[in-house]
């Protein structure tokens, strides 16, 4: 997989630089969903609703081989096919091979960010399949040929006008149309697209092993019709999205809903066991379920990263960061972003793809707080940097610099001379002896170190 | 009480006034202060960076350093032992101007530390450790602090370690309103600056637009007010590089601007007078 990460540092400049517009978009955007998730988790006793999912994920991640066999039984037991992909060429070969196999010309998609993380619609397209992603917002980004931003609202940082333009442009809507006229607009092509399509392909929010149920959460009743109306249902699903009972299920959906946008519950929940049992009924021929790991059994054995699989994709960590904001998804470099997508990445794609991320935060801990199964972040991030540093992934000046610092700070006497010395030298001159500052200085004003340290004041005696 | 006050590394050279200020605030409210000298950094830009080995030992340092500090409270072996003056044995508390450090000390020496050393135990240092503004309120019991800041208009930087690892949510508010002054709502209030120690010099643009994004919400004010230098550099600085042109002040001498009598302390001039007023606006049992 290739992957931007590592310009995540000139990338955001960029960003913030070039295009005041998505910063302006995403912070937007993102204030409004924190603030409906406040709202969502103060109906219920959110930190008790919060303890039991992240026991009920904890504990099924913990016996995930146990919970994978029983979803396959189960799947199988309902008429479904299940596939197993070890990475991201496997998974797209399965699914490249069932549309071989079904014979199909035309695909409907859900939003997925498992699909995005296979690279799938390159795949599909060059084999001459139309692709057609039927999610507003993914729906945008295909017409943009732009990658989604965000977990939830792939084209968060797009401004309405923006919309307004494309679809004026490209879909002869009448300019300046609000959301709905524009939702209408993109109907009106995505209604044929979907009678047409031989093969609907979605992601899945949970995998209930008990029942082997495949459950997606939406808004806009697109899933619902993908996973229906076309001949044939693939859904691309993490090896991690397995809960062990049906009574699970009603749980999650609410917390995740509340998380996600303060909603009691999604919209549409579309609950898929299998295909059709009957010519008559409703509902899709066959039934595929292609299960991914595509790096996950590594981040699960990993003493720490293990608890980012416990993650919903609700995005309310993103939409909780001060960091995210200023420059939406497309920084960071890879699908996951945000707060989750810097814990991990480093584990689905080792630590040295994944650099620097685990340093694009200041630690502020605003997403441990938002996220509802209490994944915690700012600890992680910092397990990352530890490996980091022990592996040598960062720079040797800053290496130096915290040499420095301790060794200065573990000697008294030496300690209190490098402070007056630094007082006497003012903001410039300690700036010159500290190389790291260069940068930072560019933005902003040099502190001015205090004239006398405390500690001086302290021995003239503090009236 | 007797407090051991740890200073900072931040506070001792970029805020000696506030640290000076509160030394003068704790005296006022009747605490007899000590300030252990051999006290240097607490560790948390290595500990932040990943680098733990560092991090380790000024922990270790700092926990020999301020060892003589985790007497029970109230403890008469703890508050009645012969001390030297600087000396850190026979005090009931350490107290930090700085939300951060203190939660380094709180909440991170104790993982750091885990598995043990022949130091201190972190946690036992951790029990009697506070910020400023929680120790004011809550091991104190003081919200009233006269009226020297009436008529000031002031928004509350909140520190985000204060916020969500201390969850000192109210207290910085408390004590300035408890001292007279008008605390404007922020709408970024609760938001990060960006300052983050490393995280600002490496991220530098990410963190400037996130003190911008606090700068440009602010409210019409007198001061901006923090428990936290390291967030008051960085906000002042990206402040006088954009020319937004507001006052930061750390909390301490905000609220000791308001125990001595606002503008007299704000001058600086005549330090009679203000310990003076200090003097009348202090509690009476207190003196
Ligand atoms: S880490 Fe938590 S808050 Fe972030 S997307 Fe996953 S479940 Fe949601």
């Amino acid at each position: 997989m290739h992957t931007r990460i590592r310009d995540y540092p000139s990338r955001s400049s960029e960003i913030i630089r070039d295009d005041p517009g998505v910063r302006d978009a995403v912070t937007g955007a993102t204030i409004a969903f924190d603030q409906k998730r406040l709202q969502g988790y103060a109906e219920v006793d959110a930190d008790a609703w919060r303890r039991w999912a992240e026991g009920v994920k904890s504990h099924t991640l913990t016996h995930l081989d146990r919970y994978l066999a029983e979803a396959e039984t189960q799947l199988e037991a309902n008429g479904a096919e299940v596939h197993w992909a070890a990475d991201a060429a496997e998974a797209r070969e399965i699914v490249m091979s069932l549309a071989a196999r079904h014979s199909v010309k035309s695909v409907v998609k859900g939003k997925s960010m498992v699909a995005e993380e296979i690279d799938l619609n390159p795949a599909l397209e060059a084999a001459g399949i139309e692709v057609y992603e039927t999610d507003l917002g993914e729906y945008i980004l295909q017409l943009l040929e732009e990658e989604p931003s965000h977990i939830l609202g792939p084209a968060i940082h797009k401004s309405l006008q923006q919309v307004q333009e494309l679809f004026a442009d490209r879909l002869g809507s009448e300019p300046g149309g609000d959301p709905d006229t524009l939702a209408r607009a993109a109907r009106r092509v995505l209604r044929d697209a979907f009678i047409q399509a031989d093969m609907g392909i979605t992601g899945g929010n949970f995998l209930v092993a008990e029942t082997g149920t495949v459950a997606l959460i939406e808004n806009e009743g697109n899933i619902r019709l993908t996973t229906s109306l076309p001949r044939v249902h693939v859904a691309v699903v993490g090896i991690e999205k397995l809960l062990p009972r049906m009574a699970d299920l009603s749980g999650f959906l609410q917390l995740t809903a509340r998380a996600a946008t303060g909603q009691p519950i999604g919209c549409f929940v579309s609950l898929v066991q299998g295909p059709a049992s009957h010519p008559d009924d409703d509902g899709p021929e066959a039934v595929h379920v292609v299960l991914v790991d595509n790096g996950r059994t590594d981040v699960l054995a990993h003493e720490h990263a293990w608890e980012a699989l416990r993650c919903l994709r609700c995005g309310a960590c993103l939409n909780a960061c001060p960091v995210y904001r200023q420059t939406g998804g497309h920084a960071y470099g890879y699908v996951y972003s945000g707060p989750i997508g810097s814990v991990l990445d480093p584990g689905l794609l080792g630590l040295h793809e994944a650099m620097p991320l685990p340093f694009a935060s200041s630690l502020c801990g605003a997403c441990e707080d938002a996220c509802p199964v209490r994944i915690p972040i700012p600890e992680m991030l910092l397990e990352w940097r530890r490996e980091a540093q022990e592996e040598g992934l960062t720079p040797w000046k800053e290496r130096a610099a915290l040499k420095g610092l301790a060794s200065v700070a573990t000697r008294p006497g030496l300690y209190r001379l490098a402070g007056r010395i630094g007082s006497r030298l003012g903001a410039t001159g300690v700036a010159r002896g500290l190389p790291m500052l260069g940068e930072w200085a560019a933005d902003r004003a040099l502190p001015q170190p205090s004239r006398r340290t405390f500690r001086e004041l302290w021995r003239k005696g503090i009236e | 009480m007797r407090v051991a006050l740890f200073v900072t590394c931040l506070a001792d050279h970029y805020f000696a006034e506030a640290a000076a200020d509160t030394v003068r605030l704790l005296r006022h409210l009747g605490c007899e202060v000590a300030f252990p000298a051999d006290q240097t950094c607490c560790g948390q830009p290595a500990y932040n960076a990943g680098r733990l080995g560092e991090a380790r030992r000024m922990a270790e340092h700092t926990l020999g350093v301020f060892a003589g500090a985790v007497g029970e409270p109230g403890d008469p072996a703890a508050s009645d032992a012969p001390a030297a003056p600087d000396g850190p044995a026979a005090t009931d508390a350490v107290v930090l101007p700085s939300g951060s450090c203190a939660t380094m000390v709180k909440k991170f020496y104790p993982r750091l530390l885990a598995g043990g050393r022949d130091t201190a135990p972190p946690t036992a240092l951790a029990d009697r450790t506070f910020d400023l503004a929680e120790f004011i309120v809550h091991r104190l019991g003081v919200t009233e602090l006269g009226s020297g800041l009436a008529g000031r208009r002031v928004a509350v930087h909140q520190g985000c370690h204060a916020l969500r690892e201390l969850r000192l949510e109210t207290e910085p508010a408390v004590l300035l309103e408890g001292a007279g002054a008008e605390v404007v709502p922020w709408e970024a209030q609760e938001e990060c600056c960006g300052f983050g120690g490393l995280f600002s010099v490496k991220m530098t643009a990410v963190s400037a637009a996130m003190a911008d994004r606090k700068l440009d919400t602010l409210p019409e004010v007198d001061w901006v007010v923090s428990g936290d230098g390291g967030c008051v550099l960085h906000l002042d600085g990206r402040n006088r590089a954009r020319g937004t042109g507001v006052e930061f002040v750390h909390l301490a001498t905000a609220l000791w601007r308001g125990v001595a009598g606002d503008a007299r302390a704000a001058e600086g001039s005549d330090v009679a007078a203000v310990r003076d007023a200090a003097e009348a606006a202090r509690p009476l049992e207190a003196r």
